[in-house]
């Protein structure tokens, strides 16, 4: 079992005429890490897969493959395997002719390829499947297959493009599962690339946000949740409200915000940018759906507490989402867990709101995603 | 219940509209393609018989107009028709290299032109490949034969270059012939195999790439059985029509040599004996159709991929 080989990739710019599709990107992957690069459509995230995987050069910067330069080498001379976002399975041959393609490419002997096919058969649990046409299995079966094949050639790195993207959301959740199984058993580094940010949290070691080109964070899926380092990463993993306002002061790692609309509220400076806030700044504060409750002592005034009026409700399954207006309009979005049938309706009723200033972050103001 | 012909066709159509195009799809296929075949079947195994005796007794079903293409007489069959059939063999053979000339040269400009990046660079090198065929295919014939005369453009060009000292004859070497023959239906190659090319999904090159492969074996293995369709159709197309051409041979053939429709030609024009074109012709449709089911078969191409 290999322990995994490292990737870095050191100040890679690349730009395609005058658009610069990424920007000084610094990212240290360890051997065997399941790393993903999240961020929404556009954002250079294939761009830098496609570096790494040698079907593009970048403009400026190193790609390191176990410490090893890559410049100058061939997407065919590197050892990454990469699945593509539609697979790119061979419709015209056989799922063991598929699997064995590398093999057939370095001269190996039918009987050896059939060998091989068939263990990594076993071990994608599609046993007996080699004869049959890519056409004739289901979705979930040809992204196997696809893995299988990437597998084939004993890759260092194995890099994924949206590999689940076409896939239907039971399939999806398995396939996340599946994945991090397989990525365990061979103890190669992933690198893995998606704008789902449930794939990203759940099976990632690591992951990168990018916008526009530019990493914001690198982080464990739990940082990036709980400890986002710009309003873009806070705003586009997960759901957040967003208070703007002014510092009005700071003590330790907390901040008061005096916000435009819901008044001064304190919360916790985000890790990464402490130091970086100033008594007058411009800033935003975070505080996600779920870490909003309802006030034990409603009509109350705090620096942690936020009135608004429900005005909608929406039932999720496993929750409730309660959509309020707070003061001038502020639209508050609060999450409340289904408990069962004895929980009553908030829904037209004036309400105050806590919650737990360490649950809140404070930043200072920039971009949010879109949306 | 049997379930009627067309039924759904006409519940999309309209009765009207339904009536109308089945009717003209027949018209087409009935007058226009199966009967004038029929009647020249009918008129190869017919004596060619002044009017007089049209209908008389001595017109009767023969077998002697194919006769004559194998031995050379009604009469005997002492020795073969080898003027004839050597021509014949020798269109086959020539309608064959043309086809896999045009082969080997539309493949890499389908190639380019199909999996080209900017598109657009692309569809305007198409349109300059289409405009020549705006011109006569006659007159496309005699502007060959311009450049390859004694006095043309690339004797010319030849002498200016002192790679030829004296003028060379490249209509009597059949140089014009093949170049005339493998221009004149190269679009019909092109074409096909440009569309199937452009539907490979250039991802899947890339995953070759990825995964080892050379140059050669993307293609051996990736692309050339994805074009086998467009390949297979454009072949036929060019194939067929090779063997058929008569305004090239007639314009750009050496005095010397003759193309197979020239003798169909002769027949029908010169020697007024329909009947004896009529069975030439029907040799040279039979003899192309079965090289084409016999290539198909070895290639392993379905007679459906070919109207892909």
């Amino acid at each position: 079992m290999s322990s995994g080989v490292a990737v870095d990739l050191e100040n890679i710019t690349i730009r395609f005429g005058d658009f610069t599709a990424v920007k000084d990107a610094n990212v240290n992957i360890k051997g065997g890490d399941f790393f993903s690069f999240l961020g929404p459509s556009g954002c250079g995230k294939t761009t830098i897969l496609r570096a790494v995987s040698g079907f593009l050069e970048p403009s400026e910067g190193r790609v390191l493959i176990g410490g090893n330069d890559m410049a100058g080498i061939g997407p065919n001379k590197r050892p990454t395997a990469l699945i593509f976002q539609n697979l790119a399975l061979f419709p015209l041959m056989t799922v063991w002719e598929n699997i064995a393609f590398s093999m057939e490419v370095a001269g190996a002997s039918a009987k050896e390829r059939r060998k091989r096919a068939d263990e990594l058969l076993d071990m994608i649990a599609l046993p007996g499947q080699g004869d049959k046409l890519p056409s004739e299995l289901s979705g979930g079966q040809k992204q196997r297959v696809a893995i299988a094949r990437a597998l084939c050639a004993n890759p260092d790195v194995l890099l994924l493009d949206e590999p689940l993207s076409a896939l239907d959301l039971k399939l999806r959740q398995h396939m996340r599962t599946e994945l991090r199984e397989i990525q365990k058993r061979v103890g190669i580094t992933f690198i893995y690339i998606t704008h789902d940010q449930g794939e990203a949290l759940t099976m990632s070691d690591n992951v990168a946000v990018m916008k526009a080109g530019i990493i914001d964070q690198i982080a464990s899926g739990h940082e990036i949740y709980d400890d986002p380092a710009t309003p873009f990463v806070a705003s586009f993993v997960g759901e957040n409200n967003v208070f703007r306002g002014k510092i009005k002061s700071i003590d330790g790692g907390h901040a008061i915000i005096s916000t435009n609309r819901s008044g001064d509220l304190v919360a916790r400076i985000t890790p990464a940018q402490v130091g970086n806030l100033a008594v007058g700044d411009e800033a935003m504060m975070f505080v996600r759906p779920e870490a909003f409750e309802v006030a034990p002592e409603q009509g109350s005034t705090g620096q942690n507490l936020v009135s608004a009026k429900a005005v909608n409700e929406e039932f999720e399954g496993n929750s409730f989402s309660v959509f309020l207006e707070g003061d001038g309009g502020k639209l508050i979005k609060m999450s409340v867990p289904n408990l069962g049938q004895d929980r009553i309706s908030t829904q037209g009723h004036d309400l105050t709101l806590r919650y737990e200033p360490s649950n809140a972050v404070v930043m200072p103001a920039g971009e949010l995603a879109s949306e | 219940m049997k379930k009627m012909p067309f039924a759904e066709f006409f519940r999309n159509n309209g009765p009207v509209m339904g009536s109308l195009l089945i009717g003209l799809v027949g018209f087409w296929l009935i007058f226009l393609i199966l009967l004038p075949q029929l009647s020249m079947l009918d008129y190869s195994f017919r004596f060619n018989l002044p009017p007089a005796e049209l209908g008389g007794p001595k017109d009767v079903y023969t077998l002697s107009n194919y006769e004559h293409l194998l031995y050379g007489s009604d009469e005997t069959k002492q020795s073969f028709n080898t003027v004839d059939l050597k021509v014949f063999v020798r269109t086959i053979i020539a309608a064959i290299i043309v086809t896999i000339f045009n082969i080997v040269l539309c493949y890499p400009l389908a190639y380019f032109l199909g999996q080209a990046k900017g598109a657009g660079m692309a569809r305007l090198l198409v349109v300059l490949l289409i405009i020549p065929y705006w011109i006569n295919e006659i007159l496309r014939a005699f502007a060959l034969r311009i450049i390859f005369g004694e006095t043309g453009l690339l004797n010319e060009a030849l002498m200016f270059l002192h790679l030829a000292s004296e003028p060379i004859d490249f209509i009597r070497q059949d140089v014009a012939l093949y170049a005339g023959l493998g221009y004149a239906y190269i679009l019909l190659m092109l074409f096909p195999m440009y569309n199937v090319i452009e539907s490979l999904d250039r991802n899947q090159i890339e995953a070759a790439r990825d995964m080892g492969a050379s140059w050669l074996h993307i293609h051996r293995r990736i692309v050339i059985p994805h074009a086998k369709p467009g390949i297979a159709s454009g072949s036929t197309m060019v194939f067929m029509l090779s063997a058929g051409a008569l305004a090239a041979p007639q314009i750009l053939g050496g005095p010397s040599s003759l193309w197979f429709t020239q003798l169909v030609y002769q027949w029908f024009n010169d020697s007024l004996n329909w009947q004896q074109g009529a069975a030439y012709a029907i040799v040279l449709l039979v003899s192309t159709i079965a090289i084409v089911l016999t290539f198909m078969k070895i290639f392993k191409v379905n007679m459906g991929d070919i109207g892909k």
